[in-house]
């Protein structure tokens, strides 16, 4: 169990490595580069190329990456070339930020999928399960920014409740934690449409499944009560895939994010990312992609590891 | 498993294949529309009208202006023969890219069905979006760029498929008999089994183009898409990025929402319809 936990983190550092290869060049591939952006180009040509070595910018891409990645491994990610901050301290300020967005967005899911999923299985082709299934086509169907869009439009504009975006007012009366829960409803709300779409389709789908199993009729042949059955009997082997899911879908969410955190004008790493892009600031973006990949290593191997808590069934061969 | 009324099991396939017939529908109309778009749009889309800017909807403007005077109504139904073009050119490319992978890798396994698979594995892991922003970083936006983009980060779940129907496929009596006889693996993997595997192949491939529309909207209201002047549903919402124009300008960015909404929920509903018609095996 031990060696395989360990043999599993270790795994970790060929397919991180391979990433940031793959990442480094991608991103240094970039057509023009920031010179073009900082530097007037009625000084000429001469300055700009110095400005370039300066920079570092003028050693071949190989050099630039072993650079790179011996500052790197040390947690040194290099220094954005726009903003001339150091590139861990721009993505280390943003990360609790969509951390935030994306853990409450995902507990909103759970909390609505997990109940409406287990009743669709439960009382399934009733209408309460066609009502959830068309709500679930739906809630895939509409694309992440126009929800938000729209939600901005009936909560912010129309209504007044909420906030139209931001993580915090700038002349707050109220109490601390309040503000910053109004700022929170609707991205996360928006993030977390599509996965209570998805959530309460695969819990539902599980959950009939596992129901079909003959321990569970056993179960019920023993008088065991049948919201024991279907919660602690069936619900428990119906977790099991679910948080597969989940675990898989977390690096997905992110992607959620972008999209949100543009929406919202949220400061966290979707925007930055976005806005790396407009700026071709290389330094920056291929630190978001990195730690986007470490990302889905980590959510992979904490799959795995959960797997071997949850289901006393699989044994890892040492 | 429970039993139903017959008048309950009635109504759900009534029900399912009714929405996909309207989802059916709604794409036809779609597709008329975008076809003869130059015919039934009554503005030219690029046209600005300086005088009418940001023009509430009238009978002159039925959906009102955008923010340059641009009719709002003539450049949606222009975007339209855009996302149903990517979608469809991209579904086409990443069907072919990820049927062949899949084929290849079910069919002659061993080490080329290793590498494919984990590749598939690797970009399946990854969310498209955030992979999509970093590559147009270095591609460029652009609309051939966007079929590229979204074909490369498609197939390997289609490939993911047709390797398992292969895996099954290739064990059974009558491909064992192709190959006794002396048929060519290729002749074999694309003749004789590649027609059995299709029924999932055209479920996944009219969702993936729900998938790619999506897509491209997200990448085209970022501005890393399709770029304008060239309208599509996306990039007419890239304006709603301010909250001026949600709060007084709803006509502007309601309407193309709403259209990306109705055709990826047909779409949707369509490719589910298939699955039911297609392929019981994968009712869920």
């Amino acid at each position: 169990m031990i060696t395989y936990i360990v043999k599993r983190v270790v795994m970790i550092i060929p397919i991180l490595l391979g990433i940031s290869v793959v990442i480094f060049f991608v991103a240094n591939s970039m057509p023009g580069d920031v010179i073009d952006i900082m530097v007037n180009p009625t000084v000429g040509k001469t300055q700009m190329e110095l400005r370039r070595a300066e920079l570092g910018l003028d050693q071949p891409i190989y050099v630039r990456y072993w650079q790179w990645l011996s500052r790197a491994v040390r947690g040194d990610l290099g220094y954005s070339l726009v903003s001339r901050e150091p590139v861990n301290k721009l993505i280390g300020l943003r990360i609790p930020n969509t951390v935030r967005l994306m853990g409450v967005g995902l507990l909103l899911s759970l909390l609505f999928s997990i109940p409406a999923g287990v009743i669709s299985a439960v009382k399934k082709y009733s209408l309460i399960d066609y009502a959830f299934t068309i709500g679930a086509f739906a809630g895939i169907s509409v694309p992440t920014f126009f929800f938000g869009l729209s939600l901005i439009y009936i909560f912010s504009v129309r209504l007044g409740w909420l906030p139209t975006g931001g993580m915090r007012s700038f002349r707050n009366q109220g109490s601390e934690v309040w503000d910053a829960i109004r700022h929170l409803i609707l991205p996360s709300l928006t993030l977390g449409m599509f996965y209570m779409a998805q959530f309460t389709r695969y819990v539902r789908s599980t959950l009939i499944e596992v129901l079909r199993q003959p321990y569970v009729d056993t179960a019920r042949a023993k008088g065991v009560a049948e919201w024991k059955v279907i919660l602690r009997h069936a619900g428990r082997n119906a977790m099991i895939p679910v948080i597969t899911l989940l675990g898989l879908r977390l690096p997905f969410v992110f992607g959620g994010a972008v999209l949100v955190e543009t929406v919202f004008a949220w400061p966290g790493m979707g925007r930055l990312l976005v806005s790396s892009v407009y700026e071709r600031d290389s330094g920056t973006l291929v630190g978001i992609t990195l730690m986007l990949g470490l990302l889905v290593v980590l959510s992979n191997l904490l799959v795995d590891l959960i797997y071997v808590v949850v289901d006393p069934r699989i044994r890892y061969a040492d | 498993m429970k039993e139903n009324g017959f008048f309950v099991d009635a109504f759900r396939r009534f029900r399912r294949h009714k929405l996909a017939m309207i989802g059916g529908i709604f794409l036809l109309i779609l597709s008329i529309v975008a076809i003869f778009a130059p015919q039934i749009a009554p503005y030219d889309p690029n046209k600005m009208d300086v005088l009418n800017m940001e023009a509430s909807p009238s009978a002159e403007h039925l959906l009102g202006t955008d923010v340059i005077g641009r009719d709002v109504l003539s450049r949606i139904i222009f975007a339209s023969r855009i996302s149903l073009f990517v979608g469809l050119i991209t579904a086409l490319v990443s069907t072919v890219l990820g049927t062949t992978l899949g084929a290849v890798a079910g069919y002659f396994g061993g080490i080329v069905d290793s590498i494919i698979m984990r590749l598939a594995d690797i970009f399946l892991s990854f969310p498209m979006l955030p992979i999509a922003i970093v590559i147009v970083a270095v591609l460029g936006p652009g609309t051939s760029n966007v079929v590229l983009i979204a074909a490369l980060l498609s197939w390997p779940g289609l490939a993911r498929i047709v390797r398992g129907q292969y895996l099954t496929l290739r064990e059974q009596d009558f491909s064992q008999a192709a190959r006794a006889i002396g048929v060519s693996p290729m002749r074999i993997a694309f003749r004789h089994l590649l027609p059995n595997a299709m029924a999932p192949v055209i479920v996944w491939a009219t969702l993936n183009v729900a998938q790619v529309i999506i897509l491209e909207a997200a990448l085209s209201f970022l501005g890393l898409g399709v770029q304008i002047p060239t309208a599509t549903w996306g990039n007419m919402l890239t304006s709603a990025q301010s909250i001026r124009i949600i709060e007084e300008f709803p006509w502007i960015w309601i309407p193309p929402g709403i259209m990306i909404l109705l055709t990826v929920l047909s779409i949707n509903l369509l490719g589910d319809g298939m699955r039911d018609a297609l392929d019981p095996s994968l009712k869920r």
